[in-house]
């Protein structure tokens, strides 16, 4: 790990094929994501991990870091483009904290207060999205989704399944289940899998399960966003290792 | 029941038709469902049960698939499906009207299926008819030149359920257009030429022997012909005409030079998806000179050593695919693709066509090639390029119809001779697909260097305000920079050349292109599949008189946000419509701030219209007035 690259003024090292955000990360550096799961193969579509290298944007979690680089990530600029981008998010869906049951575990909620995001400034789209209850387990709930795919790859990649994909284009996109009714009972999917734990937001919920931690006492009422992932990116790298 | 257990076999059939066609081929889902759209009228539910079975894919791969592609359907669509061009040159035609008159004729609302499942009216992006238009496209078939009487013909033609193939032969005449012609309209050229030389270009025999085996083996290990070949494009200073205008040579060496892993080859790919607003001379130059475009193919199939190729046809171009195909057929039989081309030992290569479905974001290479792995046509994230990681992750060159027309002049006449054309950065000539506000609108080749003033004397532009070149995603010039030059030292170009006479406005111009690019956001990452449709509803906010200089800033941040934040090239060009007319023709704007305060776009009485549609009212009481006004 002889090389390094710069960020906002900290020298970093790296190993060869690692990428700036992963680099990031090993050194305690948070860099605010989305669709990044450190479990699983880049996404690069939220564009909330956006940095500047050598002057120009880029995700950080698709870009490998290279020796020499100079990268700025905690910037006024870039924080001001990440809070737009949150917002965009925000009214893209129909997000309304505080009747949701994931407020408090929810990272896109807790990445707008990160970057002291103070209203949805946008107008909201309130997009029509059924919701679907046809699971005895599981409830899906597409008003929330930020299509960051994180579902898609952790049951086509770790479950085998290919229970979710997205589909439609454009502001249509849309995420989809395996089945010919379109309902998630009728696909092989259960409570168990991986796609049912890794949802950031509210989209999949597990059901009866919604308030049995108290508002006040869940993850990021606990500890800002930047502490709680980075601690999850450190296990989540102990427990591959 | 009986007719559904017949028609369920019959989709079944058609499915395992297509899907033995394809030998069973998942890379291949987007030409599947294309054909079995094309049998079936839509993509039924059934059909992806088949599908499903038959290639042992995940439904959920199938449906990600087709809803992304505007002309893949899920849902019933009409038997006769009748998409308008949606063109700011279309439109300037009348293209509006024309809509209206079909639509109200048939008794059908834009968007949705008549009743009977007869027909149904919607819009399309660009459909690459500018200089004949108003266009539009039944069940993909493209007519151009509408006026009312051909309107009114049409709606007796689908009422009477008379078939595509019965309808006026006229109605289908696509004219060339071609104004002014040069290098790549008018040099004489014969099938084969350009592999001739190219074989002539051989040092000696015994390299000549090394070339062909390298090729069979796809091995850049062999000097003298495909090393001679190269060189000529190189010294040719041939640069890729998409619009970017990477040099060709360079491209086409990195990929020969990209190292191929065990069972891995190399791919050469011809970009005809031409989506950009106002383009059509791909259209020409695969009509006119289809051999040209094939043999500069094979030319590069030759210097880096690939031994199978793709064309990508845009699905706006279906109509071209039998020509096409009879066009690679006969090359075949002439011994010019296949096996020891030109009667050389271990020349192999071949070339297939794909059709595109309605989807401009494809014309970016990765996403592109994304298609032609039969994906949603998402852009990859880049690096890796394709000239290292491209078609199956394989090397691949992917360049535009026009380049590979010239890559096969060059290997006739020699690199020397291109690069006295044109320009010193600027080698060679340009097609200009010219439409808009002109007397002649049409194809014109010119070298580069040709002055903007130029083309639109010859065009008979008289009374130009404005020039959009190469499309939305290129510049939209004033009348102050008509003395700028074609050329990549000065204004770059894929080939869009759409005049605006002083009676445009031109607010609405660029507002017709964000629609366009809203349209045409894949969706895969934030900024621009939210950032478009918030430019969008902006950019309809000042069109009803809702605008105030906070919109203004708005739009100028959202602008910002766009190029820096996008995926890609459609997000970061999204913008350029609307800061060129800001930066130019300001007042046009101006004259919609209406508002010196802030106003909401939200307005109280417009969102009573829909229920004032059905309940059939539009009296006083029925509109909410403002107690001020």
């Amino acid at each position: 790990m002889s090389q390094t690259f710069t960020l906002d003024g900290l020298s970093i090292p790296f190993t060869d094929g690692e990428t700036i955000i992963q680099a990031a990360t090993r050194a305690g550096v948070f860099i605010p994501h989305l669709c990044y799961h450190p479990e699983f193969k880049p996404h690069g579509s939220c564009k909330l991990c956006t940095v500047k290298v050598n002057g120009r944007h880029t995700a950080s979690c698709t870009l490998r870091a290279a020796a020499g680089m100079v990268v700025e990530n905690n910037t006024e600029e870039l924080n001001a483009e990440r809070r737009a981008l949150t917002q965009m998010l925000f009214v893209e869906g129909n997000h309304f904290c505080p009747s949701c049951e994931k407020s408090g575990h929810c990272q896109l909620q807790a990445t707008a207060y990160h970057l002291g995001m103070m209203s949805p400034h946008y107008d909201h789209f309130f997009p029509d999205r059924p919701v679907d209850a046809s699971h005895p387990e599981v409830l899906l709930d597409f008003n929330r989704c930020i299509l960051c795919s994180l579902c898609v790859r952790a049951s086509r990649d770790v479950d085998g399944k290919n229970v979710f994909a997205l589909s439609g284009r454009g502001i249509r996109t849309q995420l989809i289940v395996n089945a010919k009714s379109g309902r998630l009972v009728d696909t092989d999917f259960t409570v168990d899998d991986k796609a049912a734990q890794i949802c950031p937001v509210g989209v999949i919920l597990k059901k009866r399960r919604g308030f049995a931690v108290p508002i006040g006492e869940r993850p990021y009422d606990r500890a800002p966003l930047s502490e709680t992932a980075l601690a999850e990116t450190v296990a989540a790298g102990e427990e591959g290792v | 029941m009986q007719t559904n257990d017949g028609q369920f076999e019959a989709v079944v059939g058609i499915v395992d038709r297509v899907v033995a066609d394809y030998r069973r081929d998942p890379s291949c889902m987007v030409q599947m469902l294309r054909e079995i759209q094309e049998a079936c009228g839509w993509i039924a539910p059934e059909a992806i049960d088949r599908l499903q079975a038959v290639l042992a894919v995940p439904r959920t791969k199938i449906e990600g698939v087709a809803g992304f592609y505007s002309f893949l359907h899920t849902r019933p669509v009409g038997r006769y499906r009748v998409l308008f061009s949606d063109s700011i040159t279309d439109r300037m035609q009348g293209s509006a009207a024309l809509l209206e008159r079909l639509c109200s004729t048939l008794w059908i609302e834009p968007g949705k299926v008549s009743e009977d499942g007869l027909v149904s009216v919607d819009h399309t992006s660009c459909s690459g008819l500018c200089d004949q238009g108003p266009g539009l496209l039944v069940n993909l078939r493209a007519i151009g030149r509408l006026t009312v009487e051909r309107i009114d013909r049409i709606v007796e033609l689908v009422r009477d359920e008379v078939p595509l193939a019965d309808w006026p032969a006229e109605f289908f005449a696509i004219e060339d257009n071609i104004r002014r012609a040069d290098l790549l309209l008018a040099t004489p050229f014969a099938p084969g030429d350009a592999l001739r030389a190219a074989q002539a270009r051989v040092p000696s025999d015994g390299l000549a022997a090394a070339n062909l085996r390298s090729w069979r083996e796809g091995l850049p290990t062999g000097l003298g012909g495909p090393a001679a070949m190269l060189d000529e494009i190189k010294r040719a200073n041939l640069r890729g005409r998409g619009g970017a205008g990477f040099m060709t040579g360079l491209k086409w060496e990195a990929c020969r030079n990209a190292p191929l892993k065990a069972g891995q080859q190399r791919f050469v790919v011809c970009n005809a998806d031409e989506g950009e607003p106002g383009t059509f001379k791909d259209r020409v130059l695969l009509s006119r000179r289809a051999d040209l475009v094939f043999e500069g193919m094979t030319v590069a199939a030759y210097a880096i050593g690939a031994r199978r190729g793709f064309l990508y046809l845009r699905g706006e171009y279906r109509y071209l695919l039998d020509d096409l195909n009879a066009v690679l057929e006969r090359r075949r039989r002439d011994g010019l693709l296949g096996s020891d081309i030109a009667g050389m030992p271990g020349a192999d290569f071949e070339i297939e066509i794909h059709v595109g479905a309605g989807a401009y974001v494809c014309g970016e290479e990765s996403a592109l090639i994304e298609s032609l792995e039969g994906k949603r046509g998402t852009p990859r994230n880049r690096p890796p390029f394709p000239v290292t990681n491209g078609y199956l992750d394989q090397p691949t060159v992917v360049n535009n119809v026009e380049t590979f027309a010239a890559a096969a002049l060059i290997a006739v006449h020699g690199g020397d001779w291109y690069a006295a054309i044109g320009t010193r950065h600027s080698a060679g000539t340009k097609l200009l697909s010219v439409a808009g506000d002109c007397a002649r609108p049409g194809i014109y080749e010119y070298p580069f260097g040709v002055s903007i003033r130029q083309v639109l004397a010859d065009c008979g532009a008289a009374d130009a305000q404005a020039v959009q070149v190469s499309g939305p995603s290129g510049v939209c010039l004033g009348a102050a920079e008509f003395d700028r030059c074609i050329g990549f030292e000065d204004i770059p170009t894929a080939g869009a050349f759409t005049v605006f006479d002083h009676s445009r406005d031109m607010f609405e111009v660029a507002r017709n292109y964000v629609h366009f690019f809203q349209h045409e956001s894949c969706g895969f990452c934030t900024p621009c599949r939210v950032g478009t449709s918030l430019l969008k509803n902006l950019m309809d906010k000042l069109h009803q008189g809702c605008g105030s200089p906070y919109d203004f800033a708005e739009i100028e941040k959202l602008n910002q946000l766009l190029q820096t934040m996008s995926h890609c090239g459609l997000g970061h060009t999204a913008c350029n419509p609307v800061l060129d007319t800001i930066a130019r023709f300001r007042p046009a704007y101006e004259r919609r701030m209406q508002q010196q305060e802030f106003a909401p776009a939200f307005d109280l009485d417009r969102a009573l219209a829909a229920a004032r549609q059905m309940t059939g009212r539009d009296d006083a009481g029925a509109h909410f007035l403002d107690q001020e006004a």
